[in-house]
């Protein structure tokens, strides 16, 4: 691995991370959305195990932030599908251009 | 009680009388609000007396010369340490003169009033006002800063047009109001401007300062005053012909006569103490206040005084020989005899031998106020019987009001100088003061003289005479009134004994006391030519006929204008409406309504139309603002980018 | 060019085409599914790149149990087969503009700059070492944001029953 220069790695993790950007902006389904919010999450998450492997070996900090990362991601997307179920419930559909009522 | 303290309650009282009725008036009978309002009055008219004889004989005279004493004088307004607005109260001979004049006058009023307004029914109100008026003319003559009488001028002002706008439901009444206001407003426009000038010259505002300043030899505040001039005539005499402006207003000389007339909407007791004896004599009191400064640094103001009121008298006079009206009459013949005032004052002159103008001028307002105010409450006192203003309903009224044909019959005699009455002794020393300083206007004097004798009996005859006289259902309508009764012949006593105070020795120009000169010679050309009026009056209205109206008819254009007052408010109406109305008026409200009225709603509409264009962003949309959180990093990560490579 | 280098650009081309398949693709259940084959792309990068522990824990959290999650509520809130429409177009080319501008802006500053190792020993991830640092609390100990983030998930735990449950009026 140690052939791979550090910045393909990064650009795998630049070209996850605005597709995921890309799904955020154009998806409809709520559902969707999150799922593209996971992709940004796992693009950080190898930006900081890669950031470790290659400038930093002699620490573990890397290591621990996609720890937490995941953790919390986790936590996040629970109350997220439970919001959505909500809210489905509410207005029996999860269109995010229905959930507009926060206007002017 | 000291003196100081009775000038000071002389000031006061009307004030408290003021507050009172107009704060409280709801809870007080009427009656009890005249009763309060009379009595008041009562003590403060005792109270001048009694001051005035203190100042006279007491301790006015310092060295056989009439000084003025302060009362009291605290600054109010201080500009720097040189200038400031005082207030404070002085007694000198003018002002004491006047302090009896206004406080014995407006007695009567008051307790005439009793009667003659009773059943009105805002009647606490009326003497509220009469209280203010009372307190904002004492104020006036009292006065030690020329700011402070300004201040009093104004509420003199906004009184008068209360009372003269007293039955409010009347639109001419209203509309009177409002001209005698506006007119009066804008002649202390030059007021202003005239105050201004004199304290910018003299840098200061306090009376006697400032005639000290600009009356002794050799002064700096002269010299710089009169350098310059403009058409022929000074700084300092412009300064004072402004002055003199705001005075004309309210004293009503050519052409700002034209509110006096119409004031006569208001009640007949207004028009006694405040058109005829005390408001309208507010101009002559404020070029007698400055007649050193005049006399001495400004002759030439004086000449054009003096030949203004000789052409005012002249002018009201001729009016008033064709008008029908009687308190239009009378309101005639109040601009003539101040014109009179004025231009005694206009031709006085300073020093021994040339000062008796200003004497004579004090003179006759004393005894112009009696007699002016008698002629008023008659009239008052006729038309509260006949319930008309007009000579027509009237006639043959001898029988039936005997104490007021009396009285009204002395103020008559007294006004067109039949001697001994108190009219003849002051026109006899305006006439002589006139003759020795300006012959023209001796001459004008004197045919004036007889043209108000002419005119004053025509009404005397028309309302009293020319018709049998008919027992009225008025009859005993007399023994109803006997507040209005005694008013009346209080009056008629100051109107006939008043001419024998020997003025002279008490108001003059410089303080010394002075002899009026009273040549027999001399007085017959004036008695005369009264008599002389009085007789064609009584040929022409003693009993009904048709001489009159053959009269007018061959002199029909001339006896038009006259009886249109000489088209003067067609004028003034013609000069407003269709010049400064349309000139300036109507660009001006569409400057204001278009312009900045637009501004001000373009300006919003333009918020509006910003605002709704930019409440778009705030969608609802949580892609549409992820997408500009987005464009924003990136637009920060790029400037942070290139600031650090 | 050894066998880890091929098995990377492999093994990222494979993440790539289906995270762009996740987010292209109009249907739902295929969206959830291309997702989880780029999670397990993802754990087979860190297999690479000798880090197993997380490796394990993207497996083990991430493929199975949010992505399993996620097919839930896919199947609780809409049938699954149902395509969904999408946008205008105006919305679509701004939201690519702005990706791709993002996307050309990163990597132009990954290859402009100057990557400096830190070259000394280094240390083994192994899940020993991750475990003693984790609860430690000294030498750059994280027991404190371990103890906060157990709260946090408690906290979520709670608040996601909350939210989702059916209020009794019903």
């Amino acid at each position: 691995m140690e052939q791979v220069p550090l910045s393909h790695v990064l650009i795998l993790s630049s070209i996850l991370f605005f597709l995921g950007i890309y799904g955020f902006f154009t998806r409809r389904n709520l559902i969707t959305v999150l799922m593209s919010i996971e992709l940004i999450l796992n693009s950080v998450n190898i930006n900081f195990v890669a950031f470790n492997k290659y400038l930093y070996p002699h620490q573990l900090e890397g290591v621990f932030f996609t720890l937490f990362i995941i953790t919390i991601a986790a936590a996040e997307v629970s109350l997220a599908i439970a919001i959505i179920i909500n809210l489905y419930r509410r207005f029996n559909t999860i269109d995010i251009d229905d959930t507009d009522t926060m206007k002017y | 009680m000291s003196y100081d303290l009775s000038s000071e309650i002389i000031l006061f009282l009307p004030l408290l009388s003021f507050l009172l009725l107009s704060l409280f008036g709801k809870r007080i009978k009427p009656e009890i609000s005249g009763i309060i309002g009379t009595m008041v009055l009562a003590f403060v008219a005792f109270l001048s007396l009694y001051v005035a004889f203190g100042y006279f004989f007491d301790f006015g005279k310092v060295d056989g010369v009439y000084v003025k004493h302060i009362v009291t004088q605290f600054s109010w307004l201080r500009f720097n340490e040189n200038l400031s607005i005082d207030m404070g109260i002085v007694l000198d001979p003018i002002s004491v003169m006047m302090l009896i004049v206004i406080s014995f006058v407006s007695f009567m009023v008051h307790l005439y009033s009793n009667n003659y307004m009773k059943g009105e029914e805002r009647f606490t109100m009326y003497y509220a006002y009469l209280s203010l008026f009372s307190f904002s003319m004492l104020g006036l003559v009292v006065a030690v800063n020329i700011f402070q009488m300004y201040m009093f001028w104004e509420l003199v002002g906004i009184s008068s047009f209360l009372l003269i706008g007293f039955y409010f439901t009347k639109p001419s009444a209203i509309a009177a109001a409002k001209k005698a206001f506006i007119v009066t407003r804008f002649a202390d426009l030059g007021f202003l401007i005239g105050i201004l000038m004199l304290s910018y010259g003299a840098k200061t505002l306090d009376f006697f300062v400032l005639i000290e300043r600009l009356t002794a030899t050799g002064s700096p505040y002269i010299a710089s005053f009169t350098a310059s001039s403009f058409l022929g005539l000074s700084t300092l005499s412009w300064a004072l012909l402004l002055v003199f402006a705001g005075g004309a207003g309210k004293s009503a000389m050519f052409p700002l006569h034209i509110w006096l007339p119409d004031a006569m909407e208001g009640p007949t007791p207004v028009s006694a103490l405040i058109h005829a004896a005390t408001m309208v004599v507010a101009g002559v009191f404020l070029v007698a206040r400055l007649f050193p400064i005049f006399a001495i640094s400004a002759p030439d103001a004086l000449h054009i005084i003096a030949y203004i009121g000789a052409f005012t008298a002249l002018f009201a006079a001729v009016i008033a020989t064709t008008q029908t009206d009687i308190k239009r009459v009378l309101a005639y013949s109040t601009i003539s005899q101040i014109a009179y005032m004025i231009f005694a004052l206009g031709v006085a002159g300073w020093g021994e031998g040339n000062n008796e103008g200003y004497t004579a001028s004090m003179f006759h307002l004393f005894t112009h106020a009696f007699f002016k105010a008698l002629l008023f409450l008659g009239a008052g006192a006729v038309i509260h019987a006949v319930h008309s203003n007009e000579m027509k309903d009237m006639g043959g009224l001898r029988k039936a009001l005997p104490i007021t044909h009396i009285t009204f019959l002395l103020a008559c005699l007294a006004i067109a100088g039949v001697p001994p009455f108190a009219g003849f002794f002051s026109k006899e020393a305006i006439l002589s003061a006139a003759y020795n300083a300006n012959l023209p206007i001796f001459y004008v004097g004197v045919f004036t003289s007889g043209l108000t004798a002419f005119y004053m009996f025509r009404l005397y005859f028309r309302i009293f005479w020319s018709k049998p006289a008919v027992k009225h259902e008025g009859h005993g309508h007399e023994s109803h009134t006997w507040a209005m009764n005694i008013a009346l012949l209080v009056l008629a006593v100051g109107a006939v004994f008043a001419g024998f105070i020997p003025f002279g020795s008490f108001v003059s120009a410089e303080g010394k006391a002075i002899e009026l000169p009273f040549h027999l010679m001399f007085s017959i050309t004036p008695v005369l030519v009264g008599l002389i009026g009085i007789l064609i009056a009584y040929v022409l209205y003693g009993k009904k006929n048709d001489l009159p109206a053959r009269i007018s008819n061959s002199v029909s254009f001339v006896y038009q204008s006259a009886y249109h007052k000489f088209y003067i408010d067609e004028i003034y109406l013609f000069v407003t409406k269709k010049i400064l109305f349309n000139l300036i008026g109507r660009p001006s409200a569409w400057f204001d309504k278009n312009v900045v009225n637009g501004m001000i709603n373009g300006s919003a509409s333009g918020t509006v139309m910003f605002s709704g264009a930019i409440k778009k962003m705030q969608s609802g949309r949580l892609q549409t603002y992820a997408m500009f959180f987005l464009g924003g990093v990136l637009i920060l990560a790029a400037l942070l980018v290139i600031k650090f490579i | 060019m050894s066998a880890s280098t091929i098995i990377f650009y492999i093994l990222s081309a494979l993440i790539v085409t289906f995270g762009a398949l996740t987010v292209f693709t109009p249907k739902i259940f295929r969206a959830a599914i291309f997702l989880l084959l780029t999670l397990i792309g993802i754990a087979g990068i860190y297999i690479l790149m000798e880090m197993q522990f997380v490796a394990a824990l993207q497996i083990v959290v991430y493929v199975g149990g949010i992505v399993v999650l996620i097919i839930f509520s896919i199947f609780l809130t809409s049938s699954g087969k149902e395509k969904v429409n999408s946008h205008r177009f105006k919305r679509i080319l701004t939201a690519a503009i702005l990706s791709l501008s993002g996307l050309l802006f990163s990597v132009w500053v990954v290859f402009t700059h100057v990557y400096t190792p830190a070259g000394i020993t280094p240390i083994d991830p192994s899940v020993r070492n991750i475990g003693l640092q984790l609860l430690s609390y000294n030498d750059y100990g994280y027991v404190f944001p371990f103890e906060v983030v157990s709260i946090l998930l408690l906290a979520a735990l709670i608040g996601s029953i909350v939210i989702a449950m059916k209020s009794k009026k019903q």
